[in-house]
C-alpha cells in the first residue's frame, strides 16, 4: 500500500472547529481559501514576502503561505472575517475604512490582522528596530509612526495607500488605548 | 424626483465597498465558487530563444489528478488576426501554444490541468520540456540605438520642430547628458486570476483585469467567437497598473475549459508575473538643453531607447514628455525601440511620462544649477502660452499655480541653492523639485441609469474599479446629476454584459465614464414626469458618448502636477532616505477628495520606490531575471515611506461635464526626478541612473 498523501485533520478558525481531509501539501492559506472558502486571507506571493495571507496563529501574526494546513492543527486561527464582533467592525477595521487605508483592498486583510498583532505586540512592550532604547527598563516605546512603519513593513501594498494605514493604525491603537 | 441634492462630487465619501474589503467579504476573480473546478498550472520555458522539440507528458498525466497537458500540437487553435479595443492587434505572446517557438525566458510551453491545484502544481513542475536552443540576445544598452528604429506607439515616435545644431550654437548654456531607468514590474498585489467555462453556449470568464468588454473582444478575436457569446465579469480587482488586460492565463483557463468542458481556474504565480505580466522597458535616454543666460530655452531635444520583445512593438514614449511641457525654438523628441529576446514590454502607470519625465525634469535641474537660477523660476520663464510644438491653446494648465502654492507649503523660500551644505548628524539633507504632467483623455462609454419603483436608481456601467476608487466616484456623480442622496444609487460595474465602455487605464476611466453616467442621468431626468409612478421593471435611460466625446476640440489636454521632496543622505552607507514629499496638481475636478489624495500619494510613492528602489535586473547569460519575486524586487515598503502630501489647485476641465480630468497617473510623473534632484541638492551629486542604490552613491562619492 502507497504511503498516505492525505490526513484527516481539524482547524479551528474564527472560534469554529473544521474537519477536513488535506493533501499533505496543502499550506493553510489554500486550505483556508480553497477549502473552508475564507477567501479574505489573499494570496500575494505564495512565499512569504508581502504579507498578503496574514492571519493571527494563537494570538501571533503569522503568514499563512508558508505554513502547511497539517501544522495548524491545535492552534487558534483567526482570519480577517474573524475578528470583527458580529456586526461591529473592530476597531482597526473602522480605521481603515474610515481613513481610506487602502485602494485595491487586496493587501487589506494582512495588513488588518498584522496591524490588529502590532497594538498587541506594542501594548506587550515589544521592541521593534525603530525603537531607540530597547532596556526592559525603559518602558514600552510610543507608538509613533516611524514604529508603526517599522513594525507593519511585512505588509506590502503596491497601491501606495501606507500613509493612511499608519494613520489608520495609530487611530486605532488610540482608540483601544483609551477603552482598556 | 425628489428634494434636489447637489455636492456629492467634491465632498470626501469612503468607498462604497470599503466594508467588504475591510472585512475580507470582497471577492477577487480566484475566489468565486465553481462547482466542478479543475486546476490549471502553466508551464514556462526554461530557456530565452529555440524550439520546442518535445513535451513528455505520458509520465503526467499518469500522476494524480492530472485531467490534460494542453500544449504546441493538442491546443485549441487561436487568431491574432484582429484588432482589439484599443485599436491595437494582440501581442502574440497570448497566442499560447500556437507553434514551437519561445521568444524568450519563461515563455508559456504547456498548461497542465489537474482536479486541485496542489496536483497540478506537482505535475507541471515535472513536466519535462526538450528544447532546441538558440543563442539570444537580451542586452539593454544605449550602445544598441544603432539597431533601434524610431516607433509609433500612442504617441508619434518623432516630433521636429526648429534648427537644433543653430539653437545649440547659439546658447548660453548647453546641458546634455544621458539617464538610464532600469526594467520595471508592476506587481499588483493580486496576482493575475481567471476562472473560464462554457454556460448554455456561453463562454464565461471571472477575471481581475482593467475592462471586461476589452478582455471579453480580445478572447472573442483569439477565438474567432461571436462577441455577444463572451461574458467577462471582474467585480474586485486587486491593482493593475496597465499589466491587466488579456495575458496568458485567461486564454489558458479557456483553452482548457473547451477542452474539459468544465469550469477551469489559471492563476500566476509571482514569479510567473514577472514573464507574463508586461512591464516597463528600461530606457536610456539623452536630453539636451540650450538656453540663454536668463534661462529661456532655445532648444530641448530628449531622444530615448526602449527595448520590446521579437514579437510584439512596444513603444515606451519617453521623449514625448516634454512635448507639453516647455517652449524651446529647436524642438526635437524621439522614441525608439530595438528588438530583444525578452517578454513584450507593456503600459505601465504612466507609460513614457514617468521615465521620460525623470531625464527632463533631471535636466531642467541641471541646467538651474548652471545658470544659477531657481529651479521653480527656471521653470516659470519657460511656460508656454500655448503647445509647445502643437501651437494649440492648453484646455487648463495651472502648473504654475502647482508651484506656488507648493512651494509656500514646502517652505521652499527658505532654501539654500548650494549642494552638499546641510547636515543632521551622519544625514546630508537636500531638497529637490521636478514637474509633471499627464495626457487627460475620454474615450466613448455607454451607461444606463434606472429609476426604480422604490425611488432607488440602479446605475450600469461598464467601469472597472481597480483601487482608483471608481465605484464610488461614479455614486458621487451620479446623485450629483440626478439630484439625490448617494445612498439612493447602485452602482454595477465590471461586466462585459453591461455594455461597452472604455478601460480603467490612461487616466481616463473615471473621465469617460462620469460622463456616460450623467448623460444617461440627464436624459432619465428629462423623461420622468413629477408626481408619476414607476413602473415595477423602473424608467431606463441609456447614453452613449461617442458622438460627444468625438466632438471635443483639438486642445492640448494635460494635467499638471509639481513635485516637491527632501532626502537624507548617509554618505558611509551610501542609503537615501526620503524625509518627506509634497505634491501639488492641477488635475481637474476633484470628485472624492478621500481617495483622489490616496491615490495621487500612491503615485508618488512609485516615483519613490522607482528612485530608490526598483530595479529588474536581467541575466545576460539565461536571459531571464535575478530574483523575480517580491524579494529581489523591492517595491517601497512601509518603512521606506515617510509622511507624503497631495493636494490640488481648482482646476476643473471647462470641456467636461462634471470638470474631470483624470488623476491615476499624473501623481508618479516627475516625483523620481524630485527626488533625485534632491539627492544632488544633498550630496553635489548627479545621479543619472535609477535606481539611486547604496552602491551607486557610495561611488559616485556621495560624501562631496
Amino acid at each position: 500500500m502507497p504511503p498516505s498523501t492525505s490526513s484527516e485533520l481539524t482547524l479551528s478558525v474564527n472560534g469554529e472547529k473544521y474537519t477536513l481531509t488535506v493533501d499533505h501539501r496543502t499550506t493553510l492559506l489554500d486550505a483556508l481559501r480553497e477549502r473552508l472558502d475564507l477567501t479574505g486571507t489573499k494570496k500575494g506571493c505564495d512565499q512569504g514576502q508581502c504579507g498578503a495571507c496574514t492571519v493571527l496563529v494563537d494570538g501571533r501574526r503569522s503568514v499563512s503561505c508558508l505554513q502547511l494546513a497539517v501544522a495548524a492543527e491545535g492552534r487558534e486561527i483567526t482570519t480577517i472575517e474573524g475578528v470583527a464582533s458580529g456586526d461591529r467592525l473592530h476597531p482597526v477595521q473602522q480605521a481603515f475604512l474610515d481613513l481610506d487605508g487602502f485602494q485595491c483592498g487586496y493587501c487589506t486583510p494582512g495588513q488588518i490582522c498584522s496591524a490588529i498583532a502590532v497594538i498587541e505586540e506594542h501594548a506587550a512592550g515589544w521592541p521593534s528596530a525603530a525603537t531607540g532604547d530597547v532596556r526592559p527598563e525603559a518602558g514600552p516605546p510610543a507608538l509613533t509612526p516611524e514604529e508603526i512603519r517599522e513594525r507593519m513593513s511585512g505588509n506590502l501594498c503596491r497601491c501606495g495607500a501606507y500613509v493612511s494605514i499608519v494613520q489608520a493604525v495609530a487611530r486605532a491603537a488610540e482608540s483601544e488605548g483609551a477603552a482598556a | 424626483m425628489t428634494t434636489a441634492t447637489r455636492g456629492a462630487v467634491g465632498t470626501a465619501h469612503t468607498r462604497v465597498e470599503g466594508r467588504d474589503k475591510v472585512t475580507g467579504a470582497a471577492r477577487y476573480a480566484g475566489e468565486i465558487p465553481f462547482a466542478d473546478l479543475a486546476h490549471g498550472w502553466l508551464v514556462l520555458s526554461t530557456v530565452a530563444r529555440g524550439r520546442v522539440r518535445s513535451v513528455d507528458t505520458e509520465a503526467v498525466l499518469a500522476m494524480p489528478g492530472v485531467l490534460t497537458v494542453l500544449h504546441h500540437h493538442n491546443a485549441p487553435r487561436v487568431t491574432t488576426d484582429y484588432v482589439g479595443l484599443l485599436g491595437v492587434p494582440p501581442d502574440p505572446t497570448v497566442a499560447l501554444f500556437q507553434d514551437d517557438r519561445v521568444a524568450h525566458m519563461g515563455w508559456p510551453v504547456a498548461l497542465v490541468v489537474a482536479e486541485t491545484s496542489e496536483q497540478a502544481r506537482e505535475a507541471a513542475e515535472a513536466l519535462v520540456v526538450h528544447y532546441d536552443r538558440e543563442p539570444h540576445d537580451v542586452a539593454f544598452s544605449a550602445e544598441r540605438d544603432t539597431e533601434a528604429y524610431p516607433a509609433d506607439g500612442h504617441m508619434p515616435a518623432v516630433v521636429e520642430k526648429g534648427d537644433l545644431e543653430a539653437g545649440l550654437a547659439a546658447s548660453a548654456v548647453v546641458v546634455d547628458e544621458r539617464y538610464t531607468t532600469p526594467e520595471e514590474h508592476h506587481n499588483p498585489m493580486e496576482p493575475h486570476a481567471a476562472t473560464a467555462r462554457w454556460e448554455g453556449g456561453r463562454l464565461e470568464v471571472v477575471d481581475s483585469n482593467q475592462g471586461t468588454n476589452w478582455v471579453a473582444g480580445e478572447l472573442a478575436g483569439l477565438f474567432s467567437l461571436d462577441p455577444a457569446s463572451v461574458r467577462v465579469r471582474s467585480e474586485h480587482v486587486g491593482g493593475g497598473f496597465g499589466s491587466k488586460g488579456v495575458r496568458a492565463h485567461q486564454v489558458a483557463a479557456v483553452m482548457a475549459a473547451t477542452v474539459l468542458q468544465r469550469p477551469v481556474r489559471v492563476v500566476m504565480t509571482r514569479r510567473q508575473m514577472f514573464s507574463l505580466a508586461g512591464y516597463r522597458s528600461p530606457t536610456a535616454q539623452r536630453v539636451r538643453l540650450g538656453a540663454d543666460p536668463d534661462g529661456r530655452l532655445r532648444v530641448l531635444e530628449h531622444r530615448s531607447l526602449n527595448l520590446t520583445s521579437a514579437v510584439y512593438e512596444f513603444v515606451e514614449p519617453s521623449a514625448a514628455a516634454g512635448r507639453s511641457m516647455y517652449a524651446a525654438d529647436a524642438h526635437h523628441t524621439a522614441s525608439r525601440v530595438v528588438r530583444l529576446d525578452v517578454p513584450s514590454p507593456t503600459w505601465m502607470r504612466a507609460p513614457g511620462e514617468a521615465p521620460g519625465s525623470f531625464a527632463l525634469e533631471s535636466a531642467l535641474d541641471e541646467l538651474a544649477e548652471r545658470l544659477g537660477i531657481d529651479p521653480i523660476e527656471l521653470r516659470v520663464r519657460n511656460e508656454p502660452s500655448v503647445g509647445p510644438v502643437s501651437g494649440l491653446p492648453f484646455g487648463s494648465r495651472n502648473l504654475i499655480a502647482c508651484f506656488r502654492e507648493g512651494a509656500r507649503r514646502f517652505g521652499w523660500a527658505e532654501r539654500d541653492p548650494r549642494p552638499g551644505v546641510r547636515r543632521d548628524g551622519r544625514w546630508l539633507l537636500g531638497t529637490g523639485t521636478a514637474a509633471g504632467s499627464f495626457p487627460t483623455t475620454a474615450m466613448p462609454s455607454t451607461a444606463a441609469v434606472t429609476a426604480e419603483a422604490d425611488g432607488t436608481f440602479t446605475v450600469r456601467i461598464n467601469a472597472a474599479d481597480i483601487g482608483t476608487g471608481a465605484r464610488t466616484a461614479l455614486t458621487l456623480v451620479a446623485a450629483d446629476a440626478l439630484e439625490v442622496s448617494t445612498d439612493r444609487v447602485r452602482v454595477h460595474i465590471g461586466d462585459s454584459d453591461l455594455g461597452p465602455a472604455i478601460i480603467a487605464g490612461g487616466s481616463m476611466g473615471t473621465r469617460s465614464w462620469s460622463w456616460a453616467v450623467t448623460a444617461a442621468a440627464d436624459e432619465l431626468r428629462r423623461s420622468l414626469v413629477p408626481g408619476a409612478d414607476i413602473p415595477p421593471e423602473g424608467i431606463t435611460a441609456r447614453s452613449n458618448t461617442a458622438e460627444a466625446v468625438g466632438a471635443l476640440a483639438q486642445k492640448e489636454r494635460h494635467a499638471f502636477g509639481a513635485q516637491f521632496a527632501e532626502v537624507a543622505v548617509d554618505p558611509a552607507t551610501g542609503e537615501v532616505r526620503v524625509r518627506r514629499m509634497l505634491g501639488v496638481f492641477a488635475a481637474g475636478r476633484i470628485v472624492n477628495p478621500l481617495t483622489a489624495r490616496n491615490q495621487l500619494v500612491g503615485g508618488m510613492i512609485w516615483g519613490l520606490s522607482m528612485a530608490l528602489h526598483e530595479e529588474a535586473v536581467r541575466d545576460r547569460s539565461t536571459g531571464g531575471l535575478y530574483g523575480a519575486d517580491l524579494a529581489g524586487y523591492h517595491v517601497a515598503a512601509h518603512a521606506d515611506v515617510p509622511p507624503i502630501e497631495a493636494d490640488w489647485v481648482d482646476d476643473p476641465d471647462p470641456d467636461d461635464p462634471v470638470g474631470i480630468k483624470g488623476i491615476g497617473e499624473v501623481g508618479i510623473v516627475g516625483a523620481a526626478a524630485a527626488v533625485a534632484n534632491a539627492v544632488w541638492h544633498a550630496t553635489g551629486v548627479r545621479h543619472r541612473s535609477l535606481p539611486i542604490r547604496p552602491d551607486r552613491v557610495l561611488s559616485a562619492g556621495g560624501d562631496a
